[in-house]
């Protein structure tokens, strides 16, 4: 759509930053590997020490695969929700998808010491609860679909998306109380987000669900530049308005609910990273801002686990509390700034 | 009459606009029967909310009509898809855009997008309609400027390009002088004259400049309270259409000035 610029020396750097902080992710961590290691068991040397290699491969490799998958899906829907809303404050939060996901796990978790064995049985897997986060914010979503289709005005959908959202704490909070204290921190773990603990095979289902949702994304680019003219003009441009709308928000749901399902509610990365591309490439154009904000999502992502893992010491902060660290003061900053370009 | 009906690219048949709730149903605008010849520059008059927007909001199908039906170029609108109308008919609106970072550039692309591919790359045919539009409209000067930095009078001209850029044979404009001083109006008035001209595209126009239309336009349509007048502004003076316009306690329609005029004792 832009032909003055060319962004192509934009995303070489971008990729480059991605290359070299997943290399910097990979070599922190409680255990000191040497960089030149690090590289070297990368690129399959089976030579050096089985620990390391145990390490390296089945632990640090996922997860930083995970913060790349986590960082720029999340992105990707605050993106989404940005534009379908026409809102610079919209992401995959506010629609409630996220408190959904919550919900789910909070029912699997707290509701096991109500509803006694049933659930006991099978809890605590991580499949158990990525069913949960993925069937809750499924659930919560279709409720959202369902009211899209009675009022129009994307402002009122919004508006739902946060009462949804209220239900669902509200509704976390009732099991909160009734429940154990062992299983309300199992909860509070689970809800400051993780990035670890994925094994390659819950890695594959979650990569191929991410592929779908990316996908699709990139299927539904006309309709959202078309969005930046408003719904009318979208219209006046051949756009199916309502089934644009609701690709965006299956999209959204499916990316939403896998993400968290597998990693937990993470905060602000949606909101704020797609800020960030808007800024960066000064444009509104989704070829552009789809793969930008996909990128800088995953890079951003990449930093805060790498701080939020503490180098060298044996502690690892929740990466909850690193993203919103990060992302409170970037939406204060804009919020300030207001000029006009940060939508 | 054949060769007549070929140049006539929007027509209604007992047209009658509104809204419809499951209770009831408000007709605003009863009986439209116009039609609209290719290449003219058209104005629409009536006063506040006699259902000006309403009768162009269905005439681009953005609202059903209550009764009849349209043609645009003989062919019912209801047979259109989507797409289809999208490269018949394009549009100017009142309604303010979302804030974005769009150039004017971008912006007048968007245009292009019935024309697009999956990805909306713009082809080299595209880019030279873009380049004519934004030629005809005269913003080249402007075209890296982003939307929001525009004065209203550019705006309007930037935005009359994307439509231009969406090359169809009727473009729709819903008031495009609201906000505008006499000069910039007069401007956007004469630019609209010359493309129908040059370009042949129907252009329809909704306005409150009932003095500026009569003199630039080359027909009228008229809502008045319990009539729908049509014609050349020559012959709405003879059918004393313009009485209808207005209550006539504060302002009188002179024939002869061919303009409305205050009372004097007001």
């Amino acid at each position: 759509m832009n032909v003055h610029k060319s962004y192509t020396k934009h995303f070489i750097l971008l990729s480059v930053l991605l290359i070299v902080f997943l290399l910097i992710n990979i070599s922190l961590g409680s255990v000191l590997i040497p960089f030149q290691d690090v590289f070297l068991i990368l690129f399959g040397d089976e030579t050096l020490k089985d620990s390391w290699q145990t390490i390296i491969l089945n632990f640090r490799l996922p997860k930083a695969i995970t913060a790349i998958l986590v960082g720029s899906g999340l992105s990707i829907c605050g993106l989404l929700m940005q534009t379908l809303f026409r809102n610079p404050l919209a992401g995959p939060f506010v629609l409630g998808i996220s408190s959904g996901a919550s919900l789910g796990v909070a029912l699997l978790i707290l509701g096991s010491s109500l509803f006694g064995g049933i659930f006991l049985s099978f809890s605590f897997s991580n499949w158990a609860t990525a069913v949960a986060a993925s069937l809750g914010a499924f659930i919560v979503l279709s409720a959202v679909i369902i009211a899209a289709k009675k009022v129009r005005n994307t402002m009122s959908i919004l508006i739902i998306g946060l009462m949804f959202g209220s239900l669902t704490s509200a509704v976390i909070s009732v099991l909160a109380y009734f429940s154990e204290a062992e299983q309300i921190q199992q909860y509070m773990f689970w809800s400051f987000g993780s990035l670890g603990n994925l094994s390659w095979t819950e890695l594959t289902v979650f990569g191929l669900l991410y592929g779908i949702g990316i996908l699709a994304t990139f299927s539904i680019i006309k309709p959202l530049n078309s969005f930046l003219l408003g719904e009318n003009y979208a219209k006046s441009l051949g756009i199916n308005i309502k089934k644009s709308r609701n690709i965006i928000l299956l999209i959204t749901s499916l990316l939403t609910g896998v993400i968290t399902a597998f990693s937990g509610p993470i905060a602000f990365i949606g909101l704020a990273v797609p800020h960030i591309a808007k800024m960066l490439f000064s444009t509104s154009n989704h070829k552009i801002l789809i793969p930008s904000s996909a990128i800088i999502g995953a890079i951003v992502l990449l930093i805060c686990d790498s701080i939020a893992q503490l180098p060298a010491s044996e502690f690892t902060l929740p990466i909850n509390a690193i993203t919103s660290l990060f992302g409170a003061p970037v939406v204060i900053w804009l919020l300030i700034k207001k000029k006009k370009t940060y939508v | 009459m054949k060769n007549l009906d070929k140049h006539i690219v929007l027509k209604t048949e007992n047209l009658s606009v509104g809204y419809e709730t499951k209770k009831q149903q408000t007709v605003v605008v009863p009986d439209v029967n116009i039609a609209i010849e290719k290449g003219k520059f058209i104005g629409l008059l009536g006063k506040n909310g006699i259902g000006k927007s309403t009768l162009l909001r269905t005439l681009s199908k953005v609202q059903e009509p209550l009764k009849g039906t349209i043609f645009i170029n003989q062919k019912n609108i209801h047979e259109y898809s989507h797409k289809e109308l999208a490269t018949s008919l394009s549009l100017v609106l009142t309604e303010r855009l979302p804030e974005s970072q769009l150039s004017v550039f971008e912006l007048v692309a968007l245009g292009r997008q019935p024309y697009t591919n999956w990805i909306d790359t713009l082809s080299e045919q595209d880019l030279e309609k873009v380049n004519w539009a934004i030629e005809q409209t005269q913003i080249e000067q402007l075209k890296k400027k982003r939307f929001y930095e525009l004065s209203d009078g550019q705006l309007q001209r930037v935005l009359i390009a994307r439509a231009l850029a969406q090359d169809t044979e009727i473009i729709i404009l819903d008031e495009p002088t609201a906000h505008l001083d006499i000069h910039h109006t007069i401007k956007i008035f004469s630019l609209l004259k010359k493309l129908a001209e040059t370009t042949q595209k129907t252009i329809i126009i909704s306005t409150h400049e009932v003095n500026l239309a009569i003199q630039l336009t080359d027909k009228l349509i008229l809502l008045s309270d319990n009539k729908v007048y049509s014609g050349t502004s020559k012959e709405l003076i003879k059918q004393d259409a313009f009485s209808s316009l207005f209550p006539s306690e504060l302002i009188n329609f002179n024939a002869r000035l061919e303009q409305f005029v205050i009372h004097k004792n007001n």
